[in-house]
């Protein structure tokens, strides 16, 4: 069992090859190959049905591949034996589409959970970790008492990063941060997952729709289409290649917009970013 | 052109329900090897047993159910009573009351309507809890988070019902009993003190015992069956009012295949 836990810099913190998928004769994926670096923040993209939300359930050990390996954090998914994923799900953190939240426990609680599962903490320290984790993420102190049904869509998403958030993960998965938000609310979930970039040391992996999302934060966006890795790039490089399957992200009115945005300048002022004097794709 | 849709063959059809009915058995099959494997490891290692899901299931499939358990055995004592009731007065064996309501209940009656109203009121909330989490990817977050879903949203069910279930049919006797005696006094004129008299007689501490005995088994049919179609939960809300349904058909199938075994069992044992 080899867990490292430092890795040298530009080492890939996720390794895919020959991955393959099928549901019975459905086929998912077909020998797909895709590398995540260390320290970026990378993005998956695809039409509906293109198997990106199946390739994260592969990654963070909820659906096994028919063949094909795939390494997390140097770690071998193929034969993981019940201690090794144990150790391996403590270093990433996931913050789901819907949120995951448990809607039996407050919002700080659910925050606390993993530190009370896996933590020798008093309750006291607990708490006051997971208070700390719900105002990293922008949450009001007085949203850890409510339940998760009493909040909106995007304070749900909010409480749902600060549990991935609260083990300090090495790498954090996104599905669709701001797929189901208000403009305004996805422009703070924006923000806030530039915050963690510029936090150092996390990788982020997201699943998203959100062209803007794409164009202003992702350094590097793999398009997934029949079953492969159809492209993969900046989106600024992705955007002079000619696939079918690239090209119409880039087409019709929505795309060209975002892209114009995204080229002049990020959405949010300057001054808002915290620790990051210029932002420019790696 | 307006797309056609094929309808299968009558034939075609029924294979194709024998086969997900095929499948759906090794299925359950599957999720009784991994509880009972799970069950298992909190036996050898107790400090992973969740010590409160088992208490709050305890109170809310047991404690909660007292009042309905208690009043459907009662009238079910009466309605037994009062059926025998035209019978044993026409020879006169009155007194035999007794025996048909001790042995009735005891044996068949408690245990069985005992477990049919669990299905239904807890088997059915457990696929219906589990199903709504599957369908929040709360079983996924949990898995993500290292905390296994069998250890907490299992294991708890399935003890607790196997606790309270035996417990609740003894209590489901004693409401059965006395609703017979009413009615024996009502209809028959035998008081409450021949027929305690009489039922001590006849009714064997082996009658008593078949009927708990029975108990832990359908706790386990419903408790398994539930999660298990809670988990099979896929999909919208939708489906997890299907899944409910089929909890409760097919726990309550289960539940009475399982008191036929028995019988033939028992026959077969001379008990």
């Amino acid at each position: 069992m080899a867990i490292t836990t430092t890795m040298p810099e530009d080492v890939a913190v996720i390794e895919i090859s020959k991955l393959s998928t099928r549901f019975g004769e459905h086929i998912v994926h077909t020998g797909l190959d895709l590398d995540v670096r260390r320290g970026e923040i990378f993005a998956v993209i695809g039409g509906s049905g293109s198997g990106k939300s199946t390739l994260l359930r592969e990654i963070i050990l909820l659906h096994r591949p028919n063949a094909g390996s795939i390494r997390v954090l140097g770690v071998d998914l193929q034969d993981i034996d019940d201690a090794a994923a144990l150790a391996l799900r403590l270093r990433w953190g996931v913050m789901f589409q819907h949120g995951g939240l448990f809607g039996s426990l407050t919002v700080l609680e659910n925050i606390g959970l993993p530190l009370r599962e896996h933590r020798t903490l008093d309750n006291a320290a607990v708490d006051a970790l997971a208070a700390q984790k719900l105002a990293l993420t922008g949450l009001a102190p007085e949203v850890g008492a409510q339940y998760p049904s009493e909040l909106s869509g995007g304070m749900m998403k909010r409480a749902s990063l600060a549990r991935a958030l609260v083990l300090e993960p090495e790498l954090l998965f996104l599905d669709e941060p701001t797929a189901g938000l208000d403009p305004e609310s996805a422009g703070e979930v924006d923000q806030l997952v530039r915050k963690l970039r510029d936090g150092g040391g996390l990788t982020i992996v997201m699943i998203t729709h959100d062209l803007d999302l794409l164009w202003q934060l992702a350094d590097r966006v793999a398009v997934l289409g029949d079953g492969k890795v159809a492209g993969i790039g900046s989106m600024a490089e992705l955007a002079q290649m000619d696939t079918p399957a690239i090209r119409k992200f880039f087409d019709g009115p929505r795309g060209r917009a975002a892209q114009e945005q995204g080229q002049q300048k990020p959405a949010v002022p300057q001054s808002e970013l915290i620790g990051s004097p210029s932002w420019k794709p790696k | 052109m307006k797309p056609r849709i094929v309808k299968p063959s009558p034939l075609e059809s029924l294979g194709q329900s024998a086969a997900t009915a095929l499948e759906e058995v090794v299925a359950l099959l599957s999720f009784v090897g991994e509880s009972a494997v799970a069950l298992g490891q909190c036996i050898a290692h107790p400090s992973r047993m969740r010590w409160r899901p088992l208490l709050y299931n305890i109170g809310s499939a047991g404690v909660g159910a007292l009042p309905i358990v208690g009043l459907l055995s009662f009238l079910l004592g009466i309605v037994v009573a009062y059926q025998g009731s035209g019978q044993l007065r026409q020879y006169g064996a009155n007194i035999f009351v007794a025996d048909l309501v001790g042995i009735s209940m005891l044996r068949e009656f408690a245990p069985l309507i005992t477990a049919i109203i669990i299905a239904g009121r807890s088997g059915s909330a457990y696929a219906a809890q589990i199903g709504t989490m599957a369908v929040t990817e709360e079983i996924d977050a949990m898995r993500t988070l290292g905390i296994a879903p069998l250890d907490v949203l299992v294991l708890p069910k399935i003890l607790a019902l196997l606790i309270v279930l035996p417990l609740l049919t003894v209590f489901a006797d004693v409401c059965g009993v006395f609703g017979g005696m009413i009615m024996a006094r009502a209809q028959l004129g035998v008081g409450f003190e021949e027929f305690i008299d009489r039922f001590t007689k006849v009714v064997s501490v082996t009658t008593y015992l078949l009927g708990i005995g029975k108990a832990p088994v359908f706790a386990a049919i419903i408790a398994v069956v539930g999660c298990f179609q809670g988990f099979r939960t896929k999909g919208g809300a939708d489906s997890v009012g299907r899944q409910t349904t089929r909890s409760v058909v097919q726990s309550s199938f289960l539940v009475i295949v399982a008191d036929a075994m028995f019988s033939i069992a028992f026959s077969a044992l001379d008990l």
